[in-house]
């Protein structure tokens, strides 16, 4: 599982507006809600009035011996307890089913919107991170209305019930029983500061005890190759021990709680007892009364517990939901354009926009003006970049005024050592990023204008860490075209070179793949990767290190599939092992921001510079 | 498993008993309180006597106090007992993973293992430390409060013989059904935490490819299971509570009715009804804290089975053939290995594999993506065991070898590097935990970290891994060999360890190496043949055989694949 960046206990910032939200998702069921606040109503009003009438049901018809009465009354009482038992029912039934339907549908609309982040958010928050909203949170949130919800209403029903019942009965010694609740309420309160503090010194315990245990996780071949086991042994009791120490006082403090409660109901207990006996004796107060005054003092206990650690539930949820609707209200990628891509039929010259897959594609640009004629221009591959300005934050430029022009067919490569800005220029072709000065345009238009799906069905792109989903190697092929059929998929693999092995392995495309694809090598599954490329048949393609991790000799047989892949297309190429970027119709080769130099493979050789230090392995690369 | 999962708790025992004895004698004062009230009450009010109500209230306050006392204790105790057991089984489990071989952390995948060692035992302690008391009290509760109100009335008490069982039968039948339908549960809840992973992590790839629509239904199928799910096993479990109040209140109505009947015959006092009727409430409420626990129980027992089944796990690797041998010279010898990752793939991935390796020898090995070489060298620091076939170092096959001893006398430097937490100098320490600085700075030296170094703001002492400086490839390259070097080993393995080191750099590397360590045997997998080709002798490997063995000449001349790596590589470098 991912890192814990658990946030536990902290009180929300902003209840005002997360309840508002919270209040929109639960307005979509609000009938459900409404009901659900009805039959907790009648459930706890039947519990309550049940003890009350204990005292007239004996009085009245045990104590003299009404046996009709009797069977009457309870008869009544049951009707009444049976109403209350099947609300509890209802309502219980129904709020889970309101309840699962609300966390579904938060979490449904959070994964969605995560899909129209822009990458900038991902840099800027862990996987940790966003995991927990889907995983801490939306349970906090969940376990709140499963049960906190309904059982926040009860308690506070019994409770003030309760108090109702004891003015009834006497006024003057409710004023002890008031005491004692504020008493409670102090205690409960502070106490509850104390445990969260020691709470979160817990969870950054935990979080250490995670980090170390993972870090090790990974290196663990290492590790073991450095017979460090019992170094790290020695380590991890350290941390367990701080973890036990911390968790032991968070756990004393939370359980200390429903104790001291109780322990002072019974202190309340007792004072009033002693008073509302010397009252009686005074005459203020009749034995009777007295009893069943004594009976509501000793139930307030319960309902008082209850409902502050259900307050403190619903608390933590709204804190959960705050951070989740915060993630929600993160600003989605920006996508102004308005120049779509689609499917055309060449005729003697003239492209015509037709909805059958043709395999060609152009771009569809409005009309000027209102009523005017849409305008196709065909999809060629054209990229250009015009004294383009950028920086991942403002005012820290990583690249600093870059033009380049690539042809349709051209393949232009990218060299130079790590944080030099290679990545960063493809990554702004997809649009992964905002420019912040300069254009960057695609067959004459402006990136910008084009829609941001259009703009990427028409680039390919493999990446150097290969990412794989699980499921079959099929499937992870298909990626890249969700309709391509098998035959498809094994061509596409037979370019890639990846169709010997795959076929070799024991399920052959039908194996499945688990937790990105750890049974392949990194090799194999960059094949994979090109595979998905492969499939897709974009004008542009763009590979990052694509084959960093296979041998030079697969590279080689890789090379012709990846020829006829490129063949006709625009192809950018960044690459460490200058072998593979030999071909390329132009090199580019970047420091700090800049191009330093450019041209083809023997120009750049006969410049006798940077290009030339590094193909001769005088300079280190990365 | 219960007993198995507590048999863990070793010197928190003590607490456990403590806590018991805490949570009983609060609930035996917590009784008493409700005695001394009736007594207040019957004699105190009823006699006017004020002296006896004062008395009788300060005993209750007494009470209550000591209850208070106890209390505290009692979660104090409880918090030691649940989080030392936590403790206890964290520990346990780290020892038992520390002894894992590959082939058993692939069984469980390292994700799940961090899972395992955090919030499964998290999830136990917790369990224990909150479900104490209600678990204790529970059934101390059922049999007092039952011989209490046996001995007010035992013709009344007939009731409970019905209301007891059936409202424990209930108990137990939704318990039971509940406790599948959670695991069911857990299972899409991993499902979909599986989508938001893969898909957080792979988000470059979803959006270069437009697949957000995609995901989106992808993650709707499961969330829609996971609803599905999730909603019937919590429909199922909150049956408890209506079942609870069903038999409840009937039980309060038959009490009415049939003490109601006895009053009047006269067998049973007004005073006794009351009293009566409290005790079966207070009997019922404890059955329902004890199924509270019980479902709360069926929550943690699942994290329970998969921390015991990592303690349970039998490990593959030992040193059960182990002599007290150390390796002395470092030759290599490999006969007829054959290698497969599982037992049931079909396919080996090392087939047949035999070449021997002198002590002192430099070898290279050199194959296609996938052809097995890392592989291959893992067999020999026992990372993994063959397969068939022997591994032999210093002629002797390296079972025999106690593992911390082969280890030892083995460094290897990995393709995937790791660098941890920790300063420059503290990673270069995990070589040899004591090394003097001149036994560092000649390590720094031979592995061409003295440039790096000066390049580092805090030289040794710049912060590394995560977190730490960026060093890039090729310097932690660089330092990982200088890291394996301080463990003066006898074979050095470099797995395609000077991939991002240039070739200048690299052949100082190999020259220094040369001088300062001739007799250090050296297994160097390389991509570039110029790593390579200096070797005494070069494997080639093919699709897990061996193609061939020779020295790069003799490669050269007769082998296929060496010439079209040759070739592939040849040009503008002169090798």
């Amino acid at each position: 599982m991912a890192k814990y960046s658990y946030v536990g206990y902290k009180r929300p910032r902003n209840t005002k507006n997360t309840l508002k939200h919270l209040l929109h998702y639960m307005g979509l069921h609000k009938w459900m809600f409404l009901l659900v606040g009805l039959l907790v109503c009648v459930s706890t009003g039947a519990s309550v009035m049940g003890t009350y009438l204990l005292k007239p049901v004996i009085n009245r018809f045990i104590m003299p011996g009404d046996r009709k009465g009797l069977v009457g009354a309870v008869a009544a009482m049951g009707v009444m307890y049976l109403c209350g038992a099947l609300a509890t029912l209802a309502y219980n039934q129904l709020m889970i089913k309101s309840a699962q339907t609300v966390v579904q549908e938060i979490r449904s609309d959070l994964f969605a919107h995560v899909q129209t982040l822009p990458l900038s958010y991902f840099d800027a928050h862990t996987h940790g991170e966003l995991m927990s909203r889907f995983t801490n949170d939306v349970d906090t949130v969940q376990e709140a209305m499963n049960n906190s919800f309904a059982m926040a209403i009860q308690s506070f029903l019994t409770l003030v019930g309760t108090i109702v019942m004891m003015m009834v009965l006497s006024v003057r010694l409710s004023l002890i029983v008031m005491v004692f609740l504020i008493l409670m309420g102090i205690f409960i309160r502070t106490n509850s500061k104390r445990s969260q503090k020691y709470y979160q010194r817990q969870q950054a315990e935990l979080g250490r005890i995670n980090g170390f245990s993972e870090e090790m996780m990974a290196g663990q071949k290492v590790e073991k190759i450095f017979n460090h086991e019992k170094v790290n042994f020695k380590i991890f009791c350290g941390l367990n021990e701080n973890f036990r120490k911390e968790s032991t006082d968070a756990l004393t403090y939370t359980g200390m709680q429903v104790p001291t409660v109780v322990s002072l109901s019974y202190l309340n207990y007792a004072v009033s007892a002693c008073v509302g006996g010397i009252f009686t004796l005074n005459g203020f107060l009749d034995i009777g009364s007295l009893s069943s005054y004594l009976v509501f003092v000793r139930q307030s206990a319960l309902p008082m517990n209850q409902f502050t650690a259900q307050i403190n539930q619903i608390l933590t949820a709204l804190a959960g939901a705050e951070r989740i609707f915060d993630l929600m209200e993160a600003e989605p990628e920006a996508d102004e354009g308005d120049i779509t891509l689609c499917n055309v039929l060449e005729e003697n010259g003239k492209i015509k926009e037709t909805d059958e897959r043709t395999g060609h594609f152009a771009w569809k640009l409005p009309a000027a003006e209102p009523g005017g004629k849409t305008e196709l221009r065909k999809l060629r591959g054209d990229v250009k970049f015009d004294n383009v300005v950028f920086g991942y934050v403002p005012e820290k430029h990583i690249l600093n005024g870059i033009s380049l022009y690539a042809k349709p067919g051209q393949k232009i490569a990218f060299v130079g050592s790590t944080g030099a800005g290679k990545t960063t220029i493809i990554n702004l072709i997809n649009r992964f990023y905002e420019i912040e000065s300069g254009t960057i345009t695609y067959d004459g238009i402006d990136i910008r204008r084009i829609r941001k799906e259009d703009l990427r069905h028409s680039l390919a792109m493999v990446i150097q860490e290969t990412h794989l989903f699980t499921g079959t190697i099929a499937d992870n092929i298909r990626y890249g075209k969700l309709d391509a059929t098998d035959g498809e998929v094994r061509e596409a693999a037979r370019i890639a070179n990846a169709d010997s092995f795959i076929r070799r392995l024991p399920d052959g495309y039908d194996t499945m793949l688990y937790s990105d694809g750890s049974n392949l090598s990194q090799g194999q599954r960059q094949l994979i990767a090109i595979a998905r490329a492969a499939i897709a048949k974009p004008p542009v393609l763009i590979l990052d290190e694509a084959t960093s991790s296979i041998d030079t000799r697969t590279e080689r047989l890789i090379e012709k599939g990846m020829d006829a892949i490129m063949d006709g297309r625009t192809v950018f190429v960044i690459a460490h092992r200058l072998s593979t970027v030999r071909n390329s119709k132009a090199i580019m080769v970047l420091e700090k921001g800049e191009i330093i130099e450019r041209g083809d493979h023997e120009a750049l050789l006969s410049e006798k510079g940077r290009y030339y230090q590094l193909y001769t392995g005088q300079f280190e690369l990365e | 498993m219960l007993i198995r999962l507590f048999s863990y708790m070793n010197q928190y025992k003590k607490y456990a008993a403590l806590a018991v004895i805490c949570i009983m004698t609060e609930g035996i004062f917590e009784l008493l309180v409700p005695l001394i009230m009736a007594d207040l009450i019957d004699v105190g009010v009823a006699n006017g006597d004020r002296s006896y109500i004062y008395m009788k209230g300060l005993q209750m306050v007494a009470c209550a106090l000591i209850a208070l006392v106890l209390g505290v204790g009692s979660a104090r105790f409880a918090a030691l007992t649940g989080q030392g057991l936590g403790a206890e089984l964290r520990k346990a489990e780290y020892e038992k993973l520390q002894g894992y071989s590959f082939a058993n952390i692939d069984h469980f995948r390292s994700s799940s293992l961090v899972t395992r060692l955090t919030s499964d035992v998290t999830n136990i302690q917790n369990a224990v430390s909150m479900g104490m008391r209600p678990f204790c009290r529970g059934p101390m509760m059922l049999v007092v409060a039952t011989g209490v109100a046996f001995s007010i009335n035992h013709t009344l008490a007939i009731v409970f013989f019905v209301a007891l069982p059936v409202l424990a039968t209930a108990l137990f039948v939704i318990t039971m059904k509940v406790r599948p339908l959670y695991s069911r549960m857990q299972t899409a809840i991993d499902t979909v935490n599986r989508i938001v992973q893969e898909n957080l992590t792979a988000v470059r790839v979803v959006k270069a490819c437009v697949r957000g629509g995609y995901e989106v239904e992808k993650f709707e199928e499961g969330n829609q299971k996971l609803r599905q799910e999730s909603e019937t096993a919590f429909r199922l479990a909150a049956l408890n509570m209506p079942a609870m109040q069903f038999v409840m209140y009937g039980t309060i109505l038959s009490i009415l009715l049939f003490g109601g009947y006895l009053i009047q015959k006269g067998s049973m006092k007004v005073g006794e009804l009351t009293g009566f009727l409290s005790y079966v409430l207070q009997i019922l409420n404890s059955l329902m804290m004890i199924s509270n626990v019980f479902l709360m129980l069926t929550r943690s027992m699942a994290s329970g089975a998969r921390i015991l089944e990592v303690i349970d796990e039998k490990v593959d690797l030992t040193d059960e053939k182990a002599r007290d041998i150390e390796v002395k010279h470092g030759s290599v010898e490999f006969e007829h290995v054959w290698f497969k990752y599982k037992k049931e793939a079909k396919e080996y991935v090392l087939s047949d594999i035999s070449f021997h390796i002198e002590a002192g020898q430099t070898v290279g090995v050199i194959g296609q993506t996938g052809a097995a070489k890392s592989t291959l060298v893992q067999l020999i620091p026992r990372l993994y065991d063959a397969t068939e076939g022997v591994v032999k170092v210093d002629g002797v096959p390296v079972q025999e070898y106690p593992m911390a001893h082969l280890r030892d006398a083995i460094a290897m430097v990995l393709q995937k590097n790791t660098l941890f937490s920790g300063s420059l100098l503290d990673n270069l320490r995990w070589g040899k935990e004591n090394a003097s600085r001149e036994e560092i700075e000649e390590a720094c030296r031979i592995a061409c970290v003295d440039e790096v170094l000066e390049r580092l703001p805090q030289g040794y002492e710049t912060e590394m891994g995560q977190g730490g400086v960026n060093v890039s490839g090729g310097q932690k390259q660089r330092i990982c060999i200088a890291r394996a070097l301080l463990k003066k080993p006898k074979i050095l393995i470099l797995d395609d360890s000077t991939s991002a080191v240039d070739t200048a750099t690299e052949a100082k590397i190999r020259e220094r190496m040369g001088k300062a360590l001739p007799d250090m045997t050296k297994i160097i997998i390389g991509q570039r043949i110029s790593s390579v080709r200096h070797a005494d002798q070069i494997i080639i490997l093919d699709d897990g055989r061996v193609s061939d063995i020779g020295t790069h000449e003799e490669l050269l001349t007769r082998s296929e694949i060496y010439q079209q790596i040759y070739e592939s590589q040849k040009e503008g470098v002169e090798l």
